[in-house]
């Protein structure tokens, strides 16, 4: 017999995609009021299972008990119906369109047969002001920051009545500060009875705010345990099955000449606005510069202006001996710059191409993979079958489309594109946005190898996490300017974060 | 690769069966007999006299019209105005035709690549429109097709500078040299290997070629495409260009083979059709051949079901209609048929792709 007691309990849920059990037999229970995180390494099934309770994939077995009684749901609109809200990782929102009528969408509130703006606009405001989420119900989504985007999606939720809030990696795409907001919004819902699933790959926030953690591992169920009295490493062990270290040794860096040289660059956006206003800076080889900053203070301009997507206003760019202030992406890449991207769905994969295809990416033209203009299919399968093996991608077969891997599964797929060829300049966009802990501990590695090969390393991280313990020297960007650049080892959490929100000494 | 074949020619040969069921019932309201007809069909089509090569002779063009819709859509294109680059190819295959006096070796094929490359000129820039300035490919194609027929009609007409002295009040340019004139061999029409050799060359292109790895690229991620440092602008200018070539060359077969002038109005249709033919197809440049000649096989049968069954020809286009509604609805297809699996988007072909901006 269901428990009464549960919001939701699921049971047995097992689900089959070609070639992988993506869950087998999992459960899953959540009580009134109660933050349960979800862990588990790319590609355990943590999507897979929210998805089913939300009815967008159909369990191929299991049940789903919601309040006691059996839960029939299809599709989306059973489980909106059934008081569920879910926010993605891509937001589901109309960017033209203010928060007031994104947020009453489908089930607008009328006056006669028209929309009447005025009441959905109080509406918005009076449940804004309920749960303490801010947000102007005038404002157009898409001019608002990501943060804010999110609170529109979950009040868009709470409109609907939803007592249950799933969240898969909402964190991955904010700032620090967002991110303790967004934290604290879940305790103040949970405060009023809403119970809420989340899913991270940072423990620390799982620490934060959890009350229980179910851990997936290979589709499987492993664990739910209490929060309480866990610790980032005991999380981490139960979720890759051995010990990680979260903190990489590294020796002394044995610096050269100078690779990467930026002069006095100005990039302005689409919008014209100038965002990178002045920048200098100097990445010497056998060195890891790490960039450190708030998202939206130009790092994102800049790095499209290095990589040759974005043309500079102003300044100049030198890699090598190069001027390539006005080079094409091709040009760049083939003097040896390898490129991660942050966004990997937009910038990085190809979603329909196979894995084979999207690991030659940068190099499908070149030999081995092309000969007088014909694809070598043998050589590409040979390369995604090393890279596969290589960088431990969790994937049926080099022939699935990018689309179907695991969000962090994708980043390995461009991360062992980009480092398979030897380069003079690695620059690495949050490299390990979305990666589980294990793959973040590779990727580290990886990255502090191509630093010991010497090669330069441009990091670009908003986790000063992730810039303390790989960054020989530090720059923090400030609306579009380089505020501090210093070594590593001088450099404190406090004053990086000081720096960070424009403080000047 | 049996399994995904059997995926991708299931929804297409659904919707041919569909088609023909509709056709059937359009005969039974009518008051004869499908059975009949489609024997006539048949008959018209494969059996007596000329009648295989005439199939062939319909097919050519709609290869034509097939490939160049495909190959565009490859890189996410939707070239609409396959009509208006197929009359262009043909006035000036013409022009060439009479104009120059050279070897038939040489001949035929400057003559197919000027029409060609006319065309190729008006898609470069139509691409470079879409590159730079954003212009809906849609939209200039569609316009394209109305400045392009009327500025046809006007080279051949007695205002016009090829107008055919000797053709009176008719709007026709003077016949080609016979060295321009491509043969029949054996009763069959030579042009038809052209167009199945471009598809061998468009499907070598896309599925081999570095080149058709950028074009496709470029069409399903602009982004990522950039970010490997593909030209996207370039691409979506050359690929205009190819696909216009090909429904230009498509319109030079067509004077060159078969009607040995320029004569206005002679084929109406044919460039539209070339979209029914790419989806039939799923944009796979091999399949276009088959899809094309199943629609050859009708317009070549139509006339003798005509004559034998008493079914006016127009049923063949509401026929061909009929299939195109269902390979673009394959949701009513797979509710008719219960047939699992059939997804018109397992190849990245999507009806409103062009549309995405
Ligand atoms: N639509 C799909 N088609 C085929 N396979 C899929 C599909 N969605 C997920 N998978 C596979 O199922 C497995 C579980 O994927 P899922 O997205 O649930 O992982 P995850 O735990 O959310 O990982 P991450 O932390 O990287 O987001 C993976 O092996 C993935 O490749
Ligand atoms: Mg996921």
């Amino acid at each position: 017999m269901a428990d009464q007691q549960l919001l939701l309990d699921a049971r047995g849920l097992t689900k089959r995609f070609p070639g992988v059990l993506a869950n087998d037999s999992v459960d899953l229970q959540l009580a009134p009021g109660e933050i349960l995180g979800l862990l588990g390494e790319n590609g355990a099934g943590k999507s897979t299972l929210v998805k089913m309770l939300f009815g967008i994939y159909k369990p191929d077995e299991g049940e789903i008990f919601m309040k006691g009684s059996k839960a029939e749901i299809d599709e989306p609109g059973d489980a909106i119906e059934l008081g569920m809200g879910m926010v993605h990782q891509h937001f589901q929102l109309v960017g033209p369109l203010s928060v007031a009528e994104n947020i009453v969408m489908g089930a607008e509130p009328k006056r006669g047969m028209f929309f009447d703006l005025t009441k959905g606009e109080e509406q918005v405001a009076e449940l804004s002001q309920r749960f303490g989420l801010a947000v102007d119900p005038k404002a157009i989504v898409e001019d608002l920051p990501v943060g804010l985007q999110q609170r529109v999606e979950i009040l868009k939720a709470l409109y609907r009545g939803a007592e249950i809030l799933i969240l898969d990696e909402p964190t991955a795409v904010l700032t620090p500060q967002e991110t303790d907001e967004l934290l604290q919004v879940m305790r103040d819902l949970a405060a009023t009875g809403v119970g809420i699933i989340f899913i991270t790959h940072k423990l620390r926030e799982i620490l934060a705010v959890t009350d229980r953690v179910t851990v997936l591992r290979d589709g499987k169920w492993v664990g739910t345990e209490s929060t309480e009295g866990a610790t980032q490493e005991s999380l981490a062990e139960l979720m890759v099955g051995r010990s990680v270290v979260l903190r990489i040794d590294k020796d002394d860096a044995s610096v050269g000449e100078p690779v990467l040289s930026v002069h006095d660059l100005r990039v302005r956006d689409d919008r014209g606005h100038e965002l990178v206003r002045g920048a200098s800076f100097e990445v010497r080889s056998g060195e890891i510069l790490g960039v450190a900053g708030v998202e939206g203070n130009g790092q994102r301009e800049l790095v499209e202006a290095l990589t040759g997507i974005r043309p500079a206003n102003q300044g100049k760019v030198t890699i090598g001996t190069q001027d390539v202030t006005k080079a094409s992406p091709r040009t760049i890449a083939e003097i040896g710059v390898a490129h991660i991207p942050e966004d990997r769905e937009k910038d990085g994969i190809v979603g329909v191409y196979s894995v084979a295809d999207n690991m030659v990416l940068n190099q499908y033209f070149k030999a081995p993979f092309a000969k007088g203009g014909q694809r070598q299919f043998a050589a590409i399968a040979e390369n995604a079958e090393r890279l596969v093996e290589q960088y431990d991608v969790a994937t049926p077969s080099i022939k699935t489309p990018g689309k179907s891997l695991s969000g962090g599964n994708k980043q390995k797929v461009i991360v062992a594109r980009e480092l398979s060829i030897e380069n003079k300049l690695v620059i690495a966009s949050q490299p390990t946005r979305g990666v589980d802990v294990g793959s973040i501990e590779f990727i580290h590695k990886q990255l502090v190898a191509e630093r010991d090969r010497g090669a330069a390393v441009l990091l670009v991280s908003a986790e000063l996490d992730e810039i303390f313990s790989l960054a020989d020297r530090i720059i923090v960007m400030y609306e579009g300017e380089v505020v501090a650049d210093m070594p590593a080892e001088d450099a404190t959490r406090e004053q990086l974060g000081l720096l960070m929100a424009g403080a000047t000494d | 690769m049996i399994e995904r074949l059997r995926a991708s020619a299931l929804l297409p040969f659904l919707a041919v069966i569909l088609g023909l069921i509709v056709g059937a019932l359009l005969i039974l309201v009518a008051g004869k007999n499908p059975w009949v007809a489609y024997s006539a069909m048949v008959e018209g089509a494969f059996f007596g006299g000329n009648a295989f090569g005439r199939t062939l002779e319909k097919a050519t063009p709609l290869i034509m019209g097939g490939l160049a819709v495909a190959v565009a859509f490859k890189a996410g294109l939707f070239n609409i105005g396959g009509q208006g680059q197929l009359l262009l190819g043909a006035a000036f295959a013409a022009w060439a035709g009479f104009t120059f006096d050279l070897p038939m070796i040489v001949h035929i094929p400057v003559a197919l690549i000027v029409g060609g490359l006319v065309a190729a000129l008006i898609g470069a820039i139509v691409g470079g429109l879409k590159a730079y300035r954003g212009t809906h490919e849609v939209i200039t194609t569609i316009m394209l097709n109305f400045v392009l027929g009327n500025f046809t009609d006007w080279l051949a007409s007695r205002d016009g500078p090829w107008n055919d002295p000797e053709g009176g009040a008719l709007a026709r340019t003077p016949l080609i040299a016979d060295s321009a004139q491509i043969p029949r061999v054996g009763g069959l029409p030579t042009g038809f290997l052209v167009a199945v050799g471009l598809a061998v060359l468009c499907w070598w292109l896309i599925e081999r070629s570095t080149f058709g790895f950028e074009i496709k690229t470029a069409g399903l991620n602009k982004n990522a495409a950039t970010y490997a440092g593909i030209g996207v602008n370039k691409i979506l200018i050359l690929t205009m260009a190819i696909s216009a070539f090909l429904a230009g060359v498509g319109g030079a077969i067509e004077t060159q083979g078969v009607t040995n002038r320029f004569e206005p109005g002679f084929n109406t249709g044919l460039g539209f059709d070339g979209i029914t033919i790419a989806l039939l197809a799923r944009t796979n440049p091999l399949a276009v051949v088959p899809a094309a000649l199943l629609f050859g096989a009708m317009d070549a049968g139509s006339s003798l079901m005509q004559s034998q069954a008493r079914i006016a020809p127009e049923i063949i286009a509401v026929i061909q209609a009929a299939i195109l509604f269902f390979i673009a609805a394959p949701t009513v297809v797979q509710y008719i048929t219960r047939a699992r699996n059939v997804s018109s988007e397992d190849d990245g072909v999507r009806l409103s792709a062009g549309w995405g901006g």
